[in-house]
């Protein structure tokens, strides 16, 4: 081979090995999905699938279950990341301030991220049980309550102890990228406000947070494509129950191909989800390409 | 007396508020730790029994004689090594690619790998599961750990592509003159420089695939089936037994937990890099 040519084509032969993988394992389930979203496969009988254009699609439309998962999937992700965003924030401002322990208290604090959401679902589900659980003996024991409450098992109260759960898996991401942030704001500046007479808030709000707004949009606008897509936890702590109160877009698909074994259906669910965030996923790519570009 | 004031008004702002905060971000582990080692007659009481009326071992006794808890942790083991060892040996050379080369098409291969980690694992689960059935693969590590590569691979390489920028070209071409072909420059002067990153992320690797769940419990049955999924069918099984839970859960947590540990600084440092330099 001419040497000009071995040249060229040498970046893409140290790339195959990746390219191959992902295409496997990636690109070729995402257009199976696409092929599957227009047919009626079910597992049980996949010789009986036939094409069916946009019969799933006009089906989910129709489908309650699927306007009931968008919606908690809509309240479940602004809630979740503003909660995180704002634990994470103040734990952040906490941690870059000067005290003895503070290199043990950053270390601690990322432990819940750390944690396998099994694990996670089964510590928040033993903390919510209503016979022996520990949430109910402190909230007695503090007088808010009079009897114990049933977490999970309670339409009312199943979403929002779940929501807790992914709060405090989720928060000390934010608390460490901000804390990260944080550490790169020239002292310079604080210094120059203070000369200027301005009073703490105002720094923060000057000068602290134009520094840390660019890292907080990239760790909201990441949180929200994690939080989004995941469903483990909810489906180790209540499958999705009682009746629909925990169902969210990801778990709805996944339980309709999972238990009801309509991958077809299922597809069309997924690509709904993923089209429905592909304007956040381009804007968190348009930032990070920009950096490494 | 102003000193004074200055330690007090601190512990008041800064010290307190961090304490409740760590309270909240480790109560649940410790909580999950303190149940394992109870007896059962401490955890079925209410009110709560908080300090175990003694230590107990009887719950890591049953996981080792009763279930195939331990079976299920080296087949963890072994599914996270080969996670990484699939994910770290095709992405060193993609990420050397995308940081020392200029080629047609970088941008777009390179924006791919993003894209495609922000995919949902229910739009990959359903294919890669029929996938994996025609190629006989479920059930195998093999299977499994060729599941992983769903999100090792994106992630390594953008993080390596990151720690591989941080090493100045100067020192490629510096080799280069003194008469080092392209794979000695790469095995003598930038894999040793790059260690510490290969390092950090092949131990994030291992720790997201040690977590993950939707993909193993797809992928496998009763042969290869990791921690994570029978932890779960325990649940089903062992409705009541929160000590035997937790015990498994302790034994999943603790290895995860440490190795979070040792790598987070430098983590933090690779998942940032892009976002904080200016």
């Amino acid at each position: 081979m001419h040497p000009m040519t071995r040249q060229k084509l040498l970046p893409y032969s140290f790339l195959l090995p990746a390219l191959a993988i992902t295409g496997v394992v990636i690109i070729y389930p995402v257009f199976q999905t696409l092929i599957l979203s227009i047919q009626n496969y079910v597992l049980y009988a996949p010789d009986e699938a036939r094409y069916i254009g946009l019969q799933n699609f006009q089906k989910l439309l129709k489908d309650e279950v699927f306007w009931i998962s968008l919606s908690h999937s809509v309240i479940w992700v602004t809630s979740i990341v503003v909660l995180q965003l704002l634990l994470g924030l103040g734990s952040a401002l906490l941690l870059n301030q000067s005290f003895w322990w503070r290199g043990v208290a950053r270390a601690l604090v990322i432990v819940p991220w750390a944690l396998p959401s099994v694990i996670i679902g089964l510590i928040w589900t033993w903390i919510y049980d209503y016979n022996v659980g520990v949430l109910n003996d402190l909230l007695l024991r503090a007088h808010l309550i009079d009897q114990p409450v049933a977490w999970l098992s309670h339409p009312q109260t199943s979403f929002a102890a779940i929501m807790l759960t992914l709060v405090w898996q989720g928060f000390p991401f934010f608390a460490v990228m901000i804390l990260a942030g944080l550490q790169t704001v020239p002292q310079e500046l604080y210094e120059a406000a203070r000369i200027d007479g301005a009073t703490a808030f105002r720094q923060f709000w000057h000068v602290t947070l134009p520094s840390i707004a660019g890292i907080m949009a990239t760790a909201v606008l990441l949180r929200i494509i994690w939080v989004a897509n995941s469903l483990d936890i909810i489906l180790v702590m209540t499958g999705g129950g009682p009746g629909y109160a925990t169902y969210t877009l990801p778990l709805y698909a996944f339980l309709r191909a999972y238990s009801e074994m309509e991958f077809g259906y299922a597809a069309a669910l997924a690509l709904v989800m993923t089209l429905l965030l592909l304007g956040i996923v381009f804007l968190y790519v348009r930032r990070q390409a920009k950096e490494l570009a | 007396m102003r000193a004074y004031q200055k330690t007090a008004l601190r512990f008041l702002l800064i010290e307190l508020p961090v304490l409740v905060i760590l309270v909240f971000a480790l109560a649940p582990f410790v909580w999950m730790l303190l149940t394992s080692v109870k007896p059962n007659a401490d955890l079925s009481i209410f009110p709560v029994r908080y300090w175990p009326s003694e230590f107990t071992a009887d719950h890591f006794k049953m996981l080792w004689q009763r279930t195939s808890f331990f079976h299920n942790w080296l087949n963890s083991l072994l599914i996270a090594t080969g996670a990484v060892i699939v994910g770290l040996s095709v992405s060193i050379p993609a990420a050397y690619a995308f940081s020392r080369f200029k080629f047609a098409g970088r941008n777009m291969f390179l924006t791919g790998f993003l894209v495609i980690n922000m995919f949902p694992v229910v739009l990959l689960i359903i294919p890669l599961f029929v996938l994996m059935r025609h190629l006989g693969l479920i059930d195998t590590f093999i299977g499994v750990i060729i599941g992983h590569s769903t999100f090792s691979i994106p992630f390594s390489i953008w993080m390596l592509v990151s720690y591989f920028n941080a090493i100045p070209q100067d020192l490629d071409e510096a080799a280069v003159i003194d008469g080092a072909s392209r794979l000695q420059t790469i095995r003598l002067v930038v894999l040793p420089l790059i260690m510490p990153g290969v390092v950090t992320t092949a131990i994030y690797v291992f720790i997201t695939s040690w977590n993950e769940y939707l993909y193993a419990m797809m992928l496998s049955g009763d042969k290869v089936r990791p921690v994570t999924v029978a932890l779960q069918l325990f649940i089903g099984e062992f409705t009541v037994q929160w000590g035997l839970l937790t015990a498994g859960g302790a034994l999943i947590a603790l290895p995860v937990t440490l190795l979070f540990l040792v790598i987070q600084k430098r983590l933090v440092g690779g998942l940032t890099a892009g976002a904080v330099k200016s």
